[in-house]
């Protein structure tokens, strides 16, 4: 009797796991349940960089509200949306956490999060123009609160711009246009240097041996939709990712204008001004300009401290190319912080976005000059910390001054858009397709909307 | 036993086993109860675990291949929909074709290096320390491995590719090109899986008996010809059991990929387990991958069938 009470036990505790663990699996979103006020919140962020800023957020807000205190974990971006997800399907993800624009609308579809403006009346006009848009979904109501913004510019090495005959007057006029390039490949072609010491614009230059790129490559970047390495050139020439932004249900990439563009900057690794794609696996960008084996990058605000920080290498910042139209262009995109539908303690947690949402916040995160915080009166500060600290980032300023920014692409299934887009133009940019074939990729996209 | 000790009267002896029988039944038949109970007592360990992380979540998998489900929300049925648009998709048969020139690749040098080793064990290398060593690379935690030879591999500052510039050829792009990619990660986990494999075949060669070899040799036979005539004959179960679990093994290579290449450049290094996890981590698409997954446990099933069937690899030649 005994043994069969124990299997009967086992046999109850395994269906016990089982109903537990289907339970967890399937309904997480409608377990939603305390609006605790008080007690112990946790926060998420991936850039170890502003780690220490919002750290310094964090006590003044339980200094503040001394019955609330917030955990912070900081989590590769690698590993932070699966581990994310992963949480929300478990019921173990953070009440708060550091949102991205291509990212939340696959939250907002499986209703993860919660609608902020239902509790609170923020004054969006403190951010930047255009910034608080971007948080408020296809439903009308508000999923997340502005917290910093990011533009391109061109990372440059200063010693090798003076060698090389280039002016930073020169550097901060550059032109260009997906036929010849404009003076943009002319200084990219004039920057780079064969292990003769031939530059790339000199007779018998030796593109099989190149020892300085003009031009750095970290990848064909199609999965966050050339945020970085091409859309500062494909934006001037009119083209846009898809048919509205947000919530655009059509993309455009077989578009001449945008194939143009890709073929232009996939002709420079046959030029030899950039590596071959095959070259850069395993190599991060970044660090190979900052051994000298790349003298321009083109990369997103955020990377600033990164690029100055290197050693024995005087970095400089020029405004991305002016296009065939005569204006520039950068993708200008903003994180928020959201609130997960499963957290138990959602007033804390909703006054601690309120919290990172307003200067008190922003103004310590602009202090510490890493990036620039949404509200227009922060990021001006922020401005002045670089400044401070030798940095001029006018370059990444002017776009905003200018308004010559457009939004990053904010669509559902953007995931599934990166798993087809990515290998397309690595194709192409691995020379391997020519870019009319991102019109069959193009298709394969599309068709993800149909429904 | 008990029922023995409690033997009546000896006078009736005759009678005694009979009666013993009529009582032994029903004690036999209920001892057997009692066996089953402490039986299911101390296989129930391994039934729930078999039951809750392989049969239910198989089954569940297969559900799940026939519906649509992003993990977050619930699934919803959608028939044979994904089976469909696998058949379609250009991705599943690049991820086949990759996965079979891995497996080609992976398989056929770590068997013929190992067969080689193994051989090696058995007549040269007697030293433990030796035999020892051969397993080291497999001691080693696979992503390890893979992360190790990456960097060693590297275009721009690995070791190989400045050994390679110094002879005066140029550098290879072991990981970056879209025709080297596959073949380096086969050849990685030859590398590492290689001694292993040898242990198992080299345990083979040595329940072959000493006598047949005499027997050889008295008839003349040269090591060559031992070779082909005898030892491989009589290794062949052994053989077809090595080559039943490293190709299962080898058709999920995984870990190799994920770290290093993540599917590309391109999609030459797509296989088709990272496909999987694209599809359904990435992509949140986990009644896709449910369906890819399916896919791949049917193949591997006939691929054993396949092995087993014709390899006869459940009889041996030594009876």
């Amino acid at each position: 009797m005994m043994n069969k009470k124990a299997i009967g036990a086992v046999a109850v505790a395994a269906a016990a796991v089982l109903a537990l663990s289907a339970c967890s699996g399937g309904s997480s979103e409608g377990s939603a349940g305390g609006d605790a006020a008080t007690g112990e919140i946790s926060y998420w962020l991936w850039d170890a960089n502003q780690l220490p800023a919002y750290q310094q957020c964090a006590t003044d807000f339980t200094k503040a509200n001394p019955d609330i205190t917030v955990k912070i974990t900081q989590t590769g971006w690698d590993d932070y949306w699966s581990k994310l997800t992963n949480g929300m399907a478990s019921g173990t993800a953070p009440d708060v956490f550091t949102d991205h624009l291509s990212k939340y609308p696959d939250f907002l579809k499986t209703k993860q999060l919660v609608p902020l403006d239902d509790s609170i009346t923020v004054d969006v006009s403190q951010y930047n123009e255009g910034l608080a848009d971007l948080w408020v979904g296809q439903d009308g109501k508000r999923y997340g609160l502005p917290k910093d913004w990011d533009t391109v510019a061109l990372f440059y090495n200063q010693k090798m711009a003076t060698d090389a005959g280039i002016t930073p007057e020169q550097m901060g006029s550059l032109t260009w246009n997906p036929q010849d390039g404009g003076t943009y490949e002319k200084a990219i072609a004039r920057l780079t240097v064969d292990k003769n010491g031939k530059r790339g614009d000199e007779a018998g230059f030796d593109k099989n041996n190149v020892a300085v790129y003009g031009l750095g490559l970290p990848g064909s970047d199609a999965e966050n939709a050339g945020q970085t390495q091409w859309s500062y050139l494909s934006a001037t020439t009119g083209w846009t990712t898809t048919d509205k932004n947000p919530w655009g249900t059509h993309f455009n990439y077989d578009d001449k204008k945008l194939q143009d563009t890709i073929d232009w900057w996939a002709s420079l690794a046959v030029k030899g001004y950039m590596p071959k794609l095959e070259t850069t696996v395993g190599a991060n960008a970044a660090d190979n300009f900052g051994a000298g084996k790349a003298a321009i990058n083109s990369n997103g605000s955020w990377m600033i401290g990164q690029y100055t920080g290197y050693k024995g290498i005087d970095v400089g910042i020029a405004p991305t190319p002016q296009g065939p139209e005569g204006k520039r262009a950068s993708m200008f995109n903003g994180l928020a912080d959201s609130v997960w539908a499963g957290t138990k303690k959602k007033d804390a947690a909703i006054k601690w976005v309120e919290y990172l949402g307003s200067s008190a916040c922003q103004d310590v995160v602009a202090s510490k000059a890493v990036v620039f915080p949404a509200i227009t009166t922060s990021s001006e500060k922020a401005a002045d910390a670089f400044k401070a600290k030798n940095v001029d980032v006018s370059a990444f300023t002017q776009h905003v001054t200018d308004k010559t920014t457009f939004m990053l692409p904010i669509t559902d299934n953007a995931s599934k858009v990166a798993g087809i887009m990515k290998p397309a133009v690595d194709a192409v940019i691995a020379g391997k397709s020519p870019a009319s074939s991102l019109t069959a990729a193009n298709e394969q996209v599309n068709a993800l909307f149909a429904k | 036993m008990t029922t023995l000790t409690k033997q009546p009267d000896p006078g009736l002896s005759a009678r005694a086993p009979r009666k013993s029988r009529k009582r032994g039944k029903p004690s036999d038949g209920f001892r057997g109860i009692g066996d089953l109970k402490v039986a299911l007592f101390f296989i129930a360990p391994a039934m729930v675990g078999l039951i809750l992380f392989y049969l239910v979540p198989t089954i569940r998998g297969i559900y799940l291949s026939f519906t649509e489900y992003s993990i977050l929300g619930d699934p919803e049925w959608i028939g044979a929909q994904n089976y469909e648009r696998i058949a379609k998709d250009p991705l599943f048969w690049n991820a086949l074709g990759v996965t079979a020139e891995y497996v080609l690749i992976n398989i056929v040098l770590q068997t013929a290096l190992a067969l080689g080793l193994a051989i090696l064990m058995h007549r040269v290398a007697k030293s433990t320390l030796i035999r020892g060593a051969l397993l080291m690379p497999y001691l080693m935690a696979n992503v390890i491995a893979a992360l190790l030879w990456f960097w060693m591999l590297d275009y721009q500052i690995g070791i190989i590719n400045q050994i390679i510039e110094w002879t005066g050829l140029p550098r290879v792009a072991f990981f970056g090109s879209e025709q080297w990619a596959i073949p380096t990660q086969a050849l990685i986990n030859t590398w590492r899986h290689m001694g292993y494999t040898a242990l198992l075949i080299f345990a083979g060669l040595q329940a072959i008996p000493n006598s047949v070899y005499e027997a050889a040799s008295i008839d003349g036979s040269k090591a060559v010809s031992t070779f082909w005539r005898i030892t491989l004959p009589l290794l062949r179960p052994v053989l077809v059991l090595v080559l039943v679990v490293t190709v299962i093994g080898s058709f999920q290579v995984f870990d190799t990929v994920a770290v290093t290449t993540a599917g590309g450049p391109v999609n030459a290094t797509r296989v088709l387990q990272f496909y999987i996890y694209q599809r359904a981590f990435n992509e949140q698409d986990f009644g896709y991958g449910s369906a890819l997954a399916v896919i791949l446990f049917l193949i591997l099933a006939i691929v054993a069938f396949i092995q087993m069937k014709f390899l006869r690899g459940n009889q041996s030649d030594l009876d």
